[in-house]
């Protein structure tokens, strides 16, 4: 199989599990068949993704141009290595995914089950097709796909509250990339009459500093899935979606979608040089940093978990804004880096919060006390994924902040120090808002034992979620912890 | 060019003007719907005889060649002014298109009358927001 | 070959009209009307064939040669109008209302199909005709025959909109003959290169000048330029379904042909847009038309009016393409003909599908028909994303070449106000798509009975719907000859 089929495979095999799903979940009345089809279709597309990775790593750049939409604007596809990172991540835990929804659908007794999954498998199309995108417009183009097909999986609950989420989520979403992101796109092309993915960027050395401050501004706010202040509301009220949906989408493919999308617009749009040459990249990372800071606090105060780990996952996002700011090779590198680690950590989290969820019907953090003891698995599991997340070695997160940490150093601004602190203080946030639910999962009296519980003797049983929700969050934790040791390969992936 | 000449030199388009206004007043102010019509019409022909004003050639005659019994089949004398016939031949049309557009009125009028129970718009905009 | 067959571009419909009525069978009207729109559909297609990349085709009427005679003369501007309406009125025509419009009795509906026809006669004769007043008069033929489809509308205010329709169009209809008028008196021709020609020393005439505003204001009442707009809502939405349709797809096309025609070809872009500089009114107009109507567009409850109001904000996108004056906006305002034909037709057929399933299109009603009429409800959805510009359908096609041709100009504050604008729609295509997905019908309407709407109804909704799609990824077609139109119309050709 060439490098361009493949290509075309990875893409087509979503859209053909979505019609698998409508066909056997809707037609055909076989939810089992449904259910075993997508984590199978999601494995080949992950197979046909890791496969190209093999070229990419070669310094190959397999390309496929479908055709030309508008004059000088091609529908075309190019692999390069941020992309395939972000397709690898996205596909890779679908599979993941697609196993855990089906134990956690089942579990909670959801509705309109095929509807589901469909669009779940549409939305991956989007991810990949944003993934692989050539150009501006291509991107443009999945990203808004993205946005509408994930509208019926916010809503999916038909409630009052989803409803009025999906109203937030579409308005905040489409507000912000039709008037910044499309109207930064349409200056690009009337500044450089191209719009196609260049290395070294497209916009020449000639464009005044205003701006290109101007331009990074709108690319970055343009990409609201980035979730950077003020455009982050929509993610808190997303988390009104199935647990599987706030997982993968919402912390993983959609939010992703916009920060690889201001990663790969720094590289290829504007090219480091031009970026680093101006001082367009200091408001940017005063933005990010405020956002990280912001986004921590408001964490911290949060009781309800989902709204809690959301809230991380905006301050957790700003990271690899704030590496695409800093403009210099380490800095993508982190960027690039924080999308992997953090997926990994993240997914986990809500995995388990997805669990608890299902096997206790419990959704804030106050109501963990004691829950570790029944359910060890998950709160193990949550306990290495926070690790991560706050960036403590042996986990794949700590090479993140890491090379985040030395980026700052390197950009020479004068104030430099103070990005450090910034990020070490976010660190320590994080164990605030993070460790809090470890402890109180495996350290807190159980409020039914009673007073005269903690005397100890009368161990509760072990009351898992159904096996289908364990293992897969198992698995994405232990990843974590992989994630460290392969940490070399993904920065020989990401050298730029 | 000073008032004075403008008001005798023009005084066809200044008449041809205060027609039309009419008309037009008559469309805007007037509720009943045959009086619009009427006003339309008004309109109408003050166009359509700002058109037979501009055929009008300065001691021009009918533009109908006459008969030359030296020349017979031949043209006529050359020293005759005519006036303009394009003008009014492009008003047959017009007055054709006037005379549909009139009875189509009346016709929607009559419509109205028997949905509403009046001619009047008022009435009917007021039964509208009655009964939706 | 080709200029002998021209002229039945315009004749076949004129005749079957009359044939309509002397057979009287309805079915045969109908089958025939489709048979003779499908006619000319082809004729279009094959003058656009024939004069793609600079041709010219000239009939004579009757072997009078111009400047005296009458002349039709085929250039791509006028060949890509004849192929929209043509292929509007083709899907529109195959569109199957079972039964015709309500206020039309068995015995008479032949008579509905041949003022449609006639409708179609004179749009197509405003396109190809060479002269100024004939123009005139194939604008008179459409606009009457177009009063009386609206006032075939089932509800009582469809007469009383037809009236103000009359009403307005008429005073447009007289503007428009005493503009011509003054330029037969400045000029001393009706031919319109003839016009143009002569023109050249008396542009700067009292007449010359009052003779644009003329022309100007009467077009733009029958394009429903803002602010002169208030004609259309409510003849869009109490016309019978297919009506609505028709003229959302081709009446205002062809205004805004004729607009474009006139201040290009005959008075010229520099006169127009350099000394009298008449987009410091049609500018600030268009965006007020995209923000006040598309703002009223929120505010309807009925899916109608809503579609109503949004045809106005979408002509204040065309009217700001023409006020560009450069190749890229103006190719843009172009293409938003077709890009706008394309999607609001299959809306308002969609509206068809609806009212003959549901009975009313007021959005209460509409409350979760999605799940009872899913395809239909599809292409309401891939029609609303194209109102919106979503990247992959056409109105993102017609966006991105008016911004550019916006920025072009160096008009960034309005570039900014076209993409804002464009979220208005986002506001009411969300409400209308909340509705029919997400709310629980209500307990006094209940939608149990509702079936999916009969394919004879909903195929040509879908052939509009997936054109939406189609142009919106392929712009060869329509955006090739748009830019081609565009470029001719600046060098001042037609």
């Amino acid at each position: 199989m060439s490098p361009e089929t493949t290509i075309l495979v990875a893409l087509l095999l979503p859209v053909l599990a979505a019609v698998s799903c409508l066909l056997l979940g809707g037609g055909l009345g076989r939810p089992n068949l449904r259910d075993i089809a997508t984590p199978l279709i999601g494995a080949c597309t992950f197979a046909a993704v890791w496969r190209l990775a093999g070229d990419v790593l070669a310094g190959g750049r397999p390309e496929l141009v479908l055709f030309e939409v508008l004059p000088g604007v091609e529908l075309a596809f190019q692999v390069e290595p941020l992309g395939l990172l972000y397709g690898l991540v996205a596909s890779g835990l679908w599979i993941v995914t697609s196993i855990y929804a089906v134990g956690y659908m089942r579990g909670h007794h959801e509705q309109n089950q095929t509807r589901f999954f469909t669009f779940f498998a549409l939305s991956i199309f989007a991810a990949l097709g944003i993934a692989f995108a050539s150009n501006l417009f291509t991107l443009f183009l999945f990203y808004e796909a993205l946005t509408l097909l994930t509208f019926p999986l916010v809503t999916h609950h038909g409630t009052d509250e989803a409803r009025r989420a999906g109203r937030i989520y579409l308005g905040i979403l489409l507000f912000t990339s039709i008037s910044f992101l499309l109207f930064a796109i349409l200056f690009t092309w009337r500044l450089t009459g191209t719009i196609d993915f260049t290395p070294g960027g497209i916009l020449g050395a000639e464009t005044s500093s205003g701006m290109v401050t101007v331009l990074l501004l709108l690319y970055a706010f343009g990409a609201g899935k980035a979730a950077l202040m003020p455009f982050h509301r929509w993610l808190p009220n997303a988390m009104v979606a199935p647990t599987p949906v706030s997982a993968l989408l919402h912390a993983v493919a959609v939010v992703k979608a916009g920060v690889f999308a201001i990663l790969k617009i720094v590289v290829y749009v504007f090219g480091l040089d031009l970026l680093a040459g101006s001082n367009a990249s200091l408001s940017l990372m005063t933005i990010a940093s405020f956002t990280m800071l912001m986004a921590a606090v408001i964490a911290i105060r949060q009781d309800n978990l989902k709204a809690r780990l959301a809230y991380s996952t905006i301050s957790q996002l700003a990271y690899i804004v704030l590496g695409a700011a800093m403009a210099t090779a380490t800095g993508v590198l982190a960027g690039g880096m924080q999308i992997a680690m953090h997926a990994a950590g993240k997914i986990t989290l809500f995995f388990c919060a997805g669990a608890i969820l299902v096997a206790t019907h419990k959704k804030k953090v106050s109501e963990l006390d004691g829950l570790g003891r029944t359910m060890p698995w998950t709160f193990a599991a949550f306990f290495l994924a926070s690790l991560s997340i706050i960036g403590i070695p042996p986990l794949g997160g700590s090479w993140a902040k890491w090379y985040l940490m030395v980026g700052a150093l390197e950009t020479g601004f004068a104030w430099q120090a103070a990005f450090l602190g910034v990020l070490m203080l976010s660190s320590l946030l994080a164990v605030f808002y993070l460790m809090p639910v470890v402890v109180r999962g495996f350290f807190a009296a159980s409020p039914s034992a009673g007073p005269s519980g903690s005397a100890g003797g009368d161990r509760k049983p072990i009351a898992e979620a159904p096996f289908l929700c364990v293992a897969p969050l198992v698995l994405t934790a232990l990843l974590s912890l992989a994630l460290f040791f392969v940490a070399g390969d993904l920065a020989s992936l990401l050298n730029f | 060019m000073n008032l004075p000449e403008a008001l005798s030199g023009l005084w066809a388009y200044w008449l041809l003007i205060a027609l039309m206004m009419v008309g037009l007043y008559i469309v805007i102010a007037r509720d009943n719907l045959i009086k619009k019509v009427m006003g339309l019409n008004i309109f109408q022909a003050a166009a359509i005889l700002f058109y037979v004003t501009m055929a009008k050639v300065e001691g021009g005659t009918a533009p109908i060649v006459p008969h030359d019994p030296a020349h017979p089949g031949g043209h006529g004398a050359h020293d005759v002014v005519y006036s303009n016939p394009l003008p009014h031949v492009l008003m047959l049309t017009a007055i054709v298109v006037g005379v549909a557009t009139t009875a189509l009125a009346l016709a929607l009028a009559v419509r109205i009358h028997g949905d509403y129970g009046t001619s009047e718009e008022d009435e009917a905009v007021a039964y509208d927001a009655e009964h939706g | 070959m080709i200029e002998k067959i021209l002229v039945l571009e315009v004749v076949l419909p004129l005749l079957a009209a009359p044939v309509c009525v002397l057979v009287r069978h309805p079915r045969f009207c109908r089958l025939f009307s489709l048979g003779v729109v499908a006619a000319c559909f082809a004729i279009a297609v094959a003058l656009l064939v024939e004069v793609r990349g600079g041709g010219v085709i000239s009939y004579q009427l009757g072997g009078w040669p111009p400047p005296l005679g009458i002349e039709y003369r085929i250039s791509t501007v006028n060949a890509y109008l004849l192929a929209l309406v043509t292929a509007m009125a083709l899907v529109i025509f195959s569109f199957d209302s079972r039964g015709g419009p309500p206020r039309v009795p068995e015995q008479r509906r032949h008579l509905y199909y041949a003022v449609f026809l006639l409708c179609i006669s004179g749009l197509l004769g405003i396109t190809i005709t060479g002269d100024a007043f004939n123009i005139f008069v194939f604008l008179e033929i459409s606009s009457l025959s177009s009063y009386i489809l609206v006032s075939l509308g089932g509800h009582r205010r469809a007469v009383m909109s037809a009236f103000y329709y009359l009403v307005m169009g008429t005073i447009g209809g007289v503007f428009f003959m005493l503009g011509v008028g003054l330029l037969y008196q400045e000029t001393g021709t009706l031919n319109l290169r003839d016009i143009a020609a002569r023109l050249e020393p008396s542009l700067h005439d009292r007449g010359t000048v009052l003779a644009l505003a003329l022309l100007v204001v009467g077009i733009s009442i029958k394009l429903a330029v803002f602010p002169l707009h208030h004609w259309l809502p409510n003849a869009y939405s109490f016309a019978p379904p297919k009506v609505s349709a028709f003229l959302a797809a081709t009446a205002t096309k062809v205004s805004f042909y004729l607009l474009a025609m006139i201040l290009f070809t005959i008075f010229g872009a520099p006169f127009v847009f350099e000394e009298l500089r008449l987009q410091a009114v049609l500018l600030p107009l268009s965006l007020l038309a995209m923000f006040l109507a598309s703002g009223a567009a929120i505010f309807q409850t009925d899916l109608r009016r809503l579609l109503a109001y949004s045809s106005v904000a979408q002509i204040g996108y065309m009217t700001l393409g023409l006020s560009t004056a450069n190749a890229t906006g103006l190719a843009g305002g172009l293409v938003h003909l077709f890009n706008h034909a394309v999607m609001k037709g299959g809306l308002f057929l969609v509206v068809a599908c609806l009212l003959y399933r549901v009975g009313s299109v007021h959005l209460d009603a509409l409350a979760g028909i999605g799940r009872r009429m899913p395809l239909t409800s599809a292409a309401l959805v891939i029609g609303g994303l194209s109102l919106i510009g979503v990247p992959g359908t056409v109105g993102f096609v017609s966006k991105w070449y008016l911004v550019s041709g916006v920025l072009e100009r160096g008009w960034t504050a309005a570039a900014v106000l076209i993409l804002l604008s464009s979220l208005l729609a986002l506001v009411y295509v969300g409400k209308v798509v909340e509705v029919v997905y997400f709310r629980k019908p209500a307990e006094t309407q209940p939608i149990d009975h509702v079936r999916e709407a009969p394919l004879g109804m909903l195929a040509p909704a879908w052939v509009l719907a997936a054109a939406a799609v189609f142009f919106g990824l392929t712009t060869n077609w329509t955006y090739g000859v748009a830019r081609e139109a565009a470029e001719l119309l600046l060098a001042g050709g037609i």
